[in-house]
């Protein structure tokens, strides 16, 4: 839920970071926090088990610039992916503005990912949000491995596409991130089909983290416009 | 379903009355810092200060510990659990929620007593609420200036990315 506040001239926006256990989500958070500069940052807090894995959540607040003499500041959040953390998973996605779905690349983490998947429509369903209507991303991490599975088969698993209910919508929208092919088209069957946008990742190395964090806050941003 | 939360909106005049009174509630208690924070961990304004703080975070983790609670209490088929009270060794905090939406978070010390504290809380969240129907129905009726602010600003949007 975006909170507008006059007197301070902020607008604030939550973004959560969601996937599979051990997909990559803190990581993300980490080089964002090591990458903008101090002033616009706060603390990064980690909520998380003695092994590093997050217990409850990760907390960012960064602020990504001015708009029309108002603050963006975007609350990034990851939860738990391990399986038997749903209820804090649930819980830290109340009051989402937009969701980035960390995959993990590595073949054997398929059925993980589906799980993970399946689970934040369950989760927003439950909340009574309709996921397919929110900003909402796509990030494949680990794209460094070996064992990675090629970016088609992913999209193909975990990014199929949903059908367009709005006849509005229903025309062909290129990806702007992707050359050649579309976030909205026709399919075989005559379905009009729209996808998330998707993003590589080596978060190890930053590699996507940022081009992933700006498509989601701007998806934000403009379901304010 | 709906696509989301709804987003919501402070005037200036809606912040200035919220702040003026919790203003009035912290030198009436005594206690060191008032903080109203939004269900989703959001701050929504602070008066006063503790050393150290650091609002947001605070913010941030109130809220995650009064949904935590909300949830152990709902398991345990309580409804009305809606205060909270950390006792430390200096500072204390109480957390109280507010119409739903928002959380009261007071931070005091041995300058005060927890007994005043508690007793004028009750009247502070029910001012609280009061002040925050006025903001939420203009929010539902819709103050056209509000709604536009990003109205039309998606070029300024693609240039704030431009990074
Ligand atoms: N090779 C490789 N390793 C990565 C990459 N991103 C993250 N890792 C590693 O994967 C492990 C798990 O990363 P985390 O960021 O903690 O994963 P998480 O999604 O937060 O996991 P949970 O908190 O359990 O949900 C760490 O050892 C990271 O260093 C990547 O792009 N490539
Ligand atoms: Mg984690």
């Amino acid at each position: 839920m975006s909170m507008i506040n006059y007197a301070s001239r902020e607008i604030n926006c939550k973004i959560v970071y969601y996937g599979p256990g051990l997909g990559g989500k803190t990581t993300n958070l980490e080089h964002v926090y090591g990458k903008v500069k101090p002033e616009t940052r706060g603390k990064l807090i980690s909520l998380a088990t003695e092994t590093e894995r997050t217990l409850f959540f990760d907390f960012l607040p960064v602020d990504l610039g001015t708009i029309r003499g108002f603050k963006t500041r975007f609350h990034l959040y990851t939860v738990p992916g391990q399986v038997y953390y749903n209820a804090s998973r649930k819980l830290i996605l109340k009051n989402v503005d937009g969701i980035v779905f960390v995959g993990d690349s590595q073949t054997e983490r398929m059925e993980a990912n589906l799980e993970s998947m399946q689970n934040l429509y369950d989760n927003m369903a439950e909340y009574g949000y309709d996921l397919t209507k929110m900003p909402f991303v796509v990030q494949y991490n680990k794209r460094d491995l070996p064992n990675a599975a090629p970016v088609a088969d992913l999209q193909a698993a975990l990014n199929p596409g949903w059908e367009v209910e709005e006849p509005a919508k229903c025309r062909v929208t290129p990806d702007p991130y992707h050359a050649g092919e579309n976030l909205v088209e026709q399919i075989a069957t005559g379905e009009w089909v729209e996808r998330a946008p998707f993003f590589e990742a080596v978060a190890v190395n930053g590699d996507g983290v940022f081009d992933t964090l700006k498509a989601v806050s701007k998806l934000v941003l403009k379901a304010l416009a | 379903m709906t696509a989301g939360a709804p987003s919501w909106t402070f005037t200036e005049d809606d912040f200035g009355a919220i702040t003026g009174s919790m203003r009035r509630f912290l030198d009436d208690t005594n206690s060191m810092c008032a903080m109203l924070v939004d269900k989703s961990g959001q701050l929504v304004t602070t008066v006063g200060s503790a050393p150290g703080l650091d609002p947001t975070t605070f913010a941030t983790l109130t809220a995650a510990d009064f949904g935590a609670n909300d949830q152990l209490a709902r398991i345990l088929g309580e409804t009305d659990f809606t205060t909270l009270f950390h006792q430390g060794e200096r500072e204390s905090v109480f957390v109280a929620d507010v119409a739903r939406r928002l959380i009261l978070v007071v931070i005091f010390d041995s300058r005060t007593s927890v007994g005043l504290v508690k007793l004028k809380l009750k009247p502070q969240v029910e001012e609280l609420t009061a002040l925050l129907d006025v903001a939420m129905s203009r929010s539902r009726l819709g103050v056209p200036q509000q709604e536009k602010l990003l109205h039309g600003a998606e070029q300024e949007i693609d240039d704030l990315f431009q990074w």
